[in-house]
């Protein structure tokens, strides 16, 4: 079975070629292409993390001829094949879930366009995931910005153009900090390969040397990588990006590319720096800070948001919030939380896009919430889901929510210092979460009879309404079954050290 | 603290000049500022890099007279690292030029507040 660890490599390059391939098809052909792609990604994955979870330790991949301090490689971990498995899946479904509106906003010509774009953004998504080496991850953000770039030029107006040139600001600003990170590491340490960093960081700390110069460097990483995910002060790019984009990229983007650099945080933490010496740096305080304002601005805006595409990607900033709080707690119980909050907050964000353009489209394409009154009743399918995506935003037992929630609760309880901030402003956001999800699920449930549009029936929506049930089973799925996706995460966590 | 400021004058200019770079890139309201805000903060990390991979008194890594000594070189990686860099930061100033030349073609100005003004004022 060792060919197995042939597959990320593989599954990293066949991206590549895909991407190579659909940019000289047609539609249709780039389409199907695609769907192969990401079905044969869904495999190979499935059995990288199966082989990995039976085999019980990491492994490496050496890629070319060089042995380790030289050359480049690949780390197949337990929490790498599982975050690339889920990226996959979300990916096909967010795909499959928007793509008759992506026929209707983008021009004809253009369509394969955006599965290259999607190929490209799946390949660095999954060498993000993988890599074991700081320069490759870099050129590999740099790849998932460009691609997520298109993505939301894809549909041309005014306000898509605008908002990529804002996120090209704002994410060239977090590269360009990443980047000089990355220099000072491999200027304090002599390496480029994470395993070997660390080594020499560990003997730095030891002897207590170079401690700003290792800090400075630390914070320059973690800033940079937080501003490319939209924690809480640097958001001003997300609502329009998500916003106005076709439905698949605002699934994509706010699920996929900004939950990349995350998972590329944590490796940092775990496999570059040591869990030990970033929890001792103040820097996980100031993340921890930035979480808890995130949480509560974030919902705030959303609830003054008139426009329901926009107020479910303000809820992205209060959940990316919960994210960074995870990591600012500074215990491994924090961690495991956010991780999985990782995976819970990507099923439900892109079910919530997803139903919420089936609502807008049976009201006239109208986003603003005054025009979506009984939406739900004329199309069936994007109400249920909504309203489930709502539940399990909010934390209602049984949904993906709830579980993220109560780990963030436990993990919190373990941290003394942070206990009672994080636990009052966990309490004041689920309950602001409340208020702005129940006020949309009540209104599209206001029945409102002699409204012009017509019902959609079932027959028009066979692909979306799959799509749709797929990503409910998904959440419930990791809402009722969670522990074993626990029991993983905290086995890959034990991996990465 | 200053004598170590003025051994490492390279790299305290890169930082200078990576400073002067974000600043213009996060705060200048003309799109094209911004780029060349942009390409400054690169570069400064190449003259960061390719300061820190240059030993004194010693040549670029090509064998050109049978010398195979290590020592005779300077180390390669830096320089690799910045070749790479470039690409990268080529490719990414041609993405934010060709934004800023649709921006400008719908709204015939470059200032970036004035265009979500304006946008605001359409009601897309």
């Amino acid at each position: 079975m060792d060919f197995v660890q042939n597959f990320p490599a593989v599954s990293i390059l066949l991206c590549l070629f895909a991407g190579i391939i659909s940019s000289g098809l047609k539609k249709n052909a780039a389409r199907w292409v695609n769907r192969i792609l990401l079905v044969t990604e869904l495999v190979l994955n499935g059995c990288t993390l199966a082989w990995v979870a039976a085999r019980g330790e990491s492994c490496v991949y050496v890629m070319g001829k060089f042995p380790a301090p030289w050359g480049n490689e690949i780390r197949i971990g337990v929490l790498e094949a599982l975050m690339a498995l889920f990226f996959c899946v979300i990916m096909l479904l967010s795909l499959e879930g928007g793509v008759k509106k992506l026929a209707d906003e983008v021009e004809e010509g253009k369509t394969f366009l955006y599965y290259v774009l999607c190929n490209l953004l799946l390949s660095s998504l999954l060498a993000l995931v993988y890599t074991n080496d700081l320069f490759t991850a870099y050129v590999f953000v740099e790849i998932n910005t460009i691609s997520a770039c298109g993505l939301i030029m894809i549909r041309q107006n005014g306000r898509t153009i605008e908002a990529a040139a804002r996120y090209m600001i704002m994410s060239l600003l977090g590269s360009g900090l990443l980047l000089m990170g990355i220099c000072m590491l491999y200027d304090l340490t002599g390496h480029l390969l994470m395993s070997n960093i660390k080594a020499q960081v560990e003997v730095i700390s030891g002897i207590k040397q170079y401690r700003i110069p290792l800090l400075v460097a630390i914070a320059l990483m973690s800033v940079g990588l937080s501003i490319k995910s939209a924690l809480f002060p640097f958001h001003a790019w997300l609502p329009d990006a998500y916003g106005y984009s076709t439905v698949s990229s605002a699934a994509i983007l706010s699920s996929l590319v900004s939950k990349g650099y995350i998972f590329l945080l944590f490796k940092i933490i775990y496999r570059v720096i040591g869990f030990d010496i970033f929890a001792s740096s103040r820097i996980i305080d100031i993340l921890f800070l930035f979480g808890l304002m995130g949480m509560i601005f974030g919902s705030l805006s959303a609830i003054r948001e008139n426009d329901i595409r926009r107020m479910i990607a303000f809820s992205s900033v209060a959940q990316i919030g919960y994210i960074y709080m995870g990591i600012g707690m500074g215990t491994q119980a924090g961690m495991t939380a956010a991780v999985f909050h990782i995976l819970s907050h990507a099923a439900t964000k892109s079910l919530l896009f997803i139903a919420a353009i089936g609502l807008t489209d049976v009201s006239d394409g109208s986003r603003q919430f005054i025009r979506l009154t009984g939406a739900a009743y004329r199309n069936k399918w994007a109400g249920a889901a909504f309203t489930m995506g709502s539940l399990s935003m909010v934390g209602v037992p049984l949904f993906a929510g709830f579980i993220s929630k109560l780990m963030f609760a436990q993990a919190a309880v373990q941290n003394q210092v942070k206990m009672l901030p994080a636990l009052i402003v966990l309490g004041i956001s689920t309950i602001l979460n409340a208020i702005y999800f129940m006020k949309t699920v009540i209104r599209i449930y206001t029945p409102y009879e002699d409204y012009p549009y017509e019902r959609v029936t079932f027959r028009n929506i066979k692909l979306y309404a799959a799509a749709l049930v797929c990503f409910i089973v998904l959440n419930v799925f990791l809402g009722v079954s969670s522990q074993p996706i626990v029991d993983l995460i905290d086995q890959g966590l034990a991996m990465f050290s | 603290m200053g004598a170590n400021l003025f051994t490492n004058y390279g790299e305290a200019v890169a930082m200078i000049l990576f400073g002067i770079g974000f600043g213009n890139l996060l705060l200048q309201n003309n799109l094209i500022k911004k780029i060349i805000g942009l390409n400054i903060m690169d570069t400064a990390i190449y003259l960061f890099l390719a300061e820190k991979g240059y030993i004194s008194g010693r040549v670029a890594p090509i064998v050109t007279d049978g010398v195979q000594s290590m020592d005779a070189y300077i180390n390669p990686i830096p320089s690799g690292l910045v070749l790479t860099g470039i690409v990268v930061s080529v490719s990414v100033s041609a993405l934010m030029l060709s934004i800023t030349i649709r921006l400008y073609q719908r709204y015939q100005t470059l200032d970036l507040d004035e265009i979500s003004f304006r946008l605001k004022k359409e009601g897309l």
